[in-house]
């Protein structure tokens, strides 16, 4: 009776510390991230001050003048995310089905650990390869392709010099790719093979068990994996400041350079010396983090009201 | 008589250079193993800092950390106490210098060039005035067969081909040395962009690093940029003939970088706060700039200072070699003199001169 007093409490014990542990972990992380964003908006208020709610809407970026404006930034960052995501998502879960549905296993397994190969290369090394590889084939061939057919289209319309807002989405997208089909891969794997074999035994086809049964299971999922290739694609820097041309402009056409939240901090952080430039720059790094922030939160925020309407298994 | 001065001032230029020579030389045998010396600063001459920094730990043992951040950073960094010496590309003016006691003066000069790509162009075929520089860099000029570039280049097949202006995406010295010199030239620049580290450009897509203009520029068909003269040669780019301040057209190499270093005058430059650009002489290159370094006047570590001044004594004079195989110009002798008399009266520990008086 003793004894087993003793094991409870040694056992309570070191419930104990795993709880404490656990409680100074989750609050270290909330001090970290409140502490960056107190940061971030401490060390910007001179520009916060300056130009207030004009910093977000003005497309004028000019170190000369000292006026500072993040909309070519902000569109930048969203345009490429948009292209990144538009490409990526379809094409990870289409190769996801693939490897998990319908491969030889040996071949879904070969293919597989390419694909999160891919997510181990550096992101320099995709820049590189944008610039060197990717940017002379798309000025070459699928430029002049696009303004070929869809020339009307003021998107597609602009100098055919591969280097622009396409092109980085392009990269971005590559990029984002493995993230994405390797947890759908997942996700798929773990629909229970009890519910797919009664729907091929209803006589489903394929395309329905999948579509009707797989996909649905794991959709929360798949949305999660969605958000974070978005983060990803969001934050990316290297990458994108080798293919996209840096220009602080917003232009209709995708062929056109721009730039993105991240390169422009890449680009400008080590050279600004004077207080100003170096607190819009911070502000720009701000933006960031809330446009981050609300991303997480629409996630969440969807997913929930997802798994109401969808139900869901994982 | 005019010959018989200069045989004179050869005469004493050898002395000198002699003694300096055998000073350094025996300078080079001491110990320096355990002293470390950290700068920070300027990309532009950066592989010659690191080359001079690899010499002289050969020779000497002593550690130099040369962090090539950018100017700007140089410059924040001295400011902060975080490095020993700064560098930057673009000079302080006295008033900031004496604010912070800073101390500033020219290691090594360089030129900056702009060059081109369209089919079939090799190196120094095409000519262009400053005016059309500017005007193409801003925008104004947009095809390469446009009249004004075709009236001056009659021999050249010039395309039906858009130009791309290929810039510096990143805030750099070399940038700040070519605005510099646009805004000198035309007053339509120095109004709508002007002259800085890092412009609000008019037209035209951005790169990172000399490396990155360089590779636009090979990439992009019709582009033109402008790099340091060593990354236009490195990559077989074709540089193009300015028009300098004489009027006259003058390719970029050693010799005119010489020239346009030769004809400043360094001795009315007050804290050697002096620009290279559009300098006289008939064979000036007009785009050519020095690179900078800021050292606090009071040091604390007497043996640190003597060091990192012998170092830099050293690279003047055994260094020139070096430089010039690298495209970069060394400083002219008669300006090492006058900077080795601005250590002798500026620099101090405790109040005291760290180099004995002249």
């Amino acid at each position: 009776m003793k004894k087993n007093k003793t094991e409870c409490s040694s056992l309570s014990f070191s419930d104990t510390i795993f709880k404490s542990i656990s409680i100074i972990s989750v609050c270290l992380t909330f001090i970290i991230v409140t502490g960056i964003f107190v940061q971030l908006v401490w060390n910007s208020r001179e520009s916060i001050e300056k130009f207030g709610f004009s910093f977000l809407f003005t497309q004028q970026w000019n170190p000369v003048t000292s006026v500072f404006g993040a909309a070519s930034s902000i569109y930048g960052t969203l345009a490429t995310t948009v292209i990144a995501m538009a490409i990526a998502v379809p094409l990870s879960i289409l190769v996801a089905l693939f490897l998990s549905e319908l491969a030889h296993p040996l071949i879904s397994k070969f293919v597989g650990i390419c694909i999160e190969l891919l997510a181990a290369i550096p992101s320099i090394i995709y820049g590189m390869w944008g610039l060197f590889v990717f940017a002379p084939v798309m000025s070459k061939t699928l430029q002049p392709f696009l303004q070929k057919n869809f020339g009307f289209l003021k998107i597609f319309n602009g100098h055919k010099i591969g280097i622009g807002v396409l092109t980085a989405g392009i990269i971005l997208a590559v990029m984002v790719l493995p993230f994405i089909t390797s947890v759908v891969c997942d996700v798929f794997k773990m629909v229970p093979n009890v519910l797919k074999e009664s729907a091929y035994g209803m006589g489903s086809t394929t395309w329905e068990v999948t579509h009707k049964v797989t996909i649905r299971y794991g959709l929360s999922s798949i949305v999660g994996a969605c958000f974070l290739g978005l983060g990803r694609a969001l934050g990316e820097t290297m990458a994108v400041t080798f293919v996209i041309g840096n220009r602080h402009k917003i232009s209709a056409s995708l062929f056109d350079a721009g730039n993105t939240i991240a390169s422009t901090l890449a680009n400008e952080f080590a050279e600004a010396s004077e207080p100003l430039y170096l607190s819009s720059l911070i502000e720009l790094g701000l933006v960031l983090f809330v446009l981050t922030f609300i991303m997480q939160v629409l996630a969440q925020f969807w997913l929930a009201k997802m798994k109401k309407s969808f139900g869901g298994g994982l | 008589m005019s010959r018989i001065t200069n045989t004179l001032i050869l005469v004493a230029g050898i002395i000198v250079m002699s003694t300096q020579i055998m000073t350094a030389a025996a300078n080079a045998k001491e110990d320096l193993s355990d002293v470390t010396i950290n700068g920070a600063g300027a990309s532009f001459p950066y592989p010659i800092y690191s080359k001079w920094a690899y010499k002289y730990h050969k020779l000497t043992g002593m550690k130099l950390n040369y962090q090539s951040i950018g100017s700007g950073g140089g410059i924040a960094q001295i400011k902060a106490k975080t490095v020993d010496f700064g560098a930057s590309d673009k000079p302080l003016k006295s008033k900031e210098l004496n604010k912070y006691g800073l101390l500033q003066f020219p290691m090594v000069m360089g030129g900056v060039v702009p060059v081109v790509n369209f089919y079939g162009i090799n190196p120094g075929d095409i000519k262009l005035s400053n005016e059309m520089l500017a005007e193409i860099f801003l925008g104004e000029i947009t095809m390469w067969n446009d009249d004004k570039i075709a009236q001056l280049n009659p021999d050249v097949n010039l395309p039906k081909l858009e130009i791309t202006v290929v810039h510096r995406s990143d805030g750099s010295g070399t940038t700040w040395i070519f605005t510099n010199y646009l805004s000198k030239v035309s007053s339509n620049w120095k109004d709508k962009v002007g002259n800085a580290k890092k412009v609000s450009w008019p037209i035209g897509i951005g790169a990172k690093g000399n490396e990155g203009v360089a590779n636009y520029v090979k990439r992009v068909e019709g582009s033109i940029g402008y790099v340091e003269y060593a990354y236009a040669m490195q990559n077989k780019l074709a540089y193009v003939v300015l028009k300098n301040q004489a009027g006259v057209f003058v390719e970029p190499n050693m010799d005119t970088f010489k020239s346009a270093a030769a004809n400043a005058q360094w001795d009315k430059a007050q804290g050697y706060y002096l620009v290279l650009t559009n300098q006289p002489g008939d064979n000036s290159w007009p785009i050519t700039g020095a690179s900078f370094i800021l050292l606090y006047k009071n040091q604390a570590d007497e043996k640190k200072i003597q060091a990192m001044l012998k170092y830099f004594n050293w690279c003047y004079i055994y260094g020139a070699d070096m430089a010039q195989k690298l495209d970069y110009v060394p400083m002219p002798e008669n300006v090492v003199k006058m900077i080795d008399k601005t250590w002798s009266k500026d620099i101090k520990v405790n109040g005291k001169p760290v180099l004995p008086a002249e």
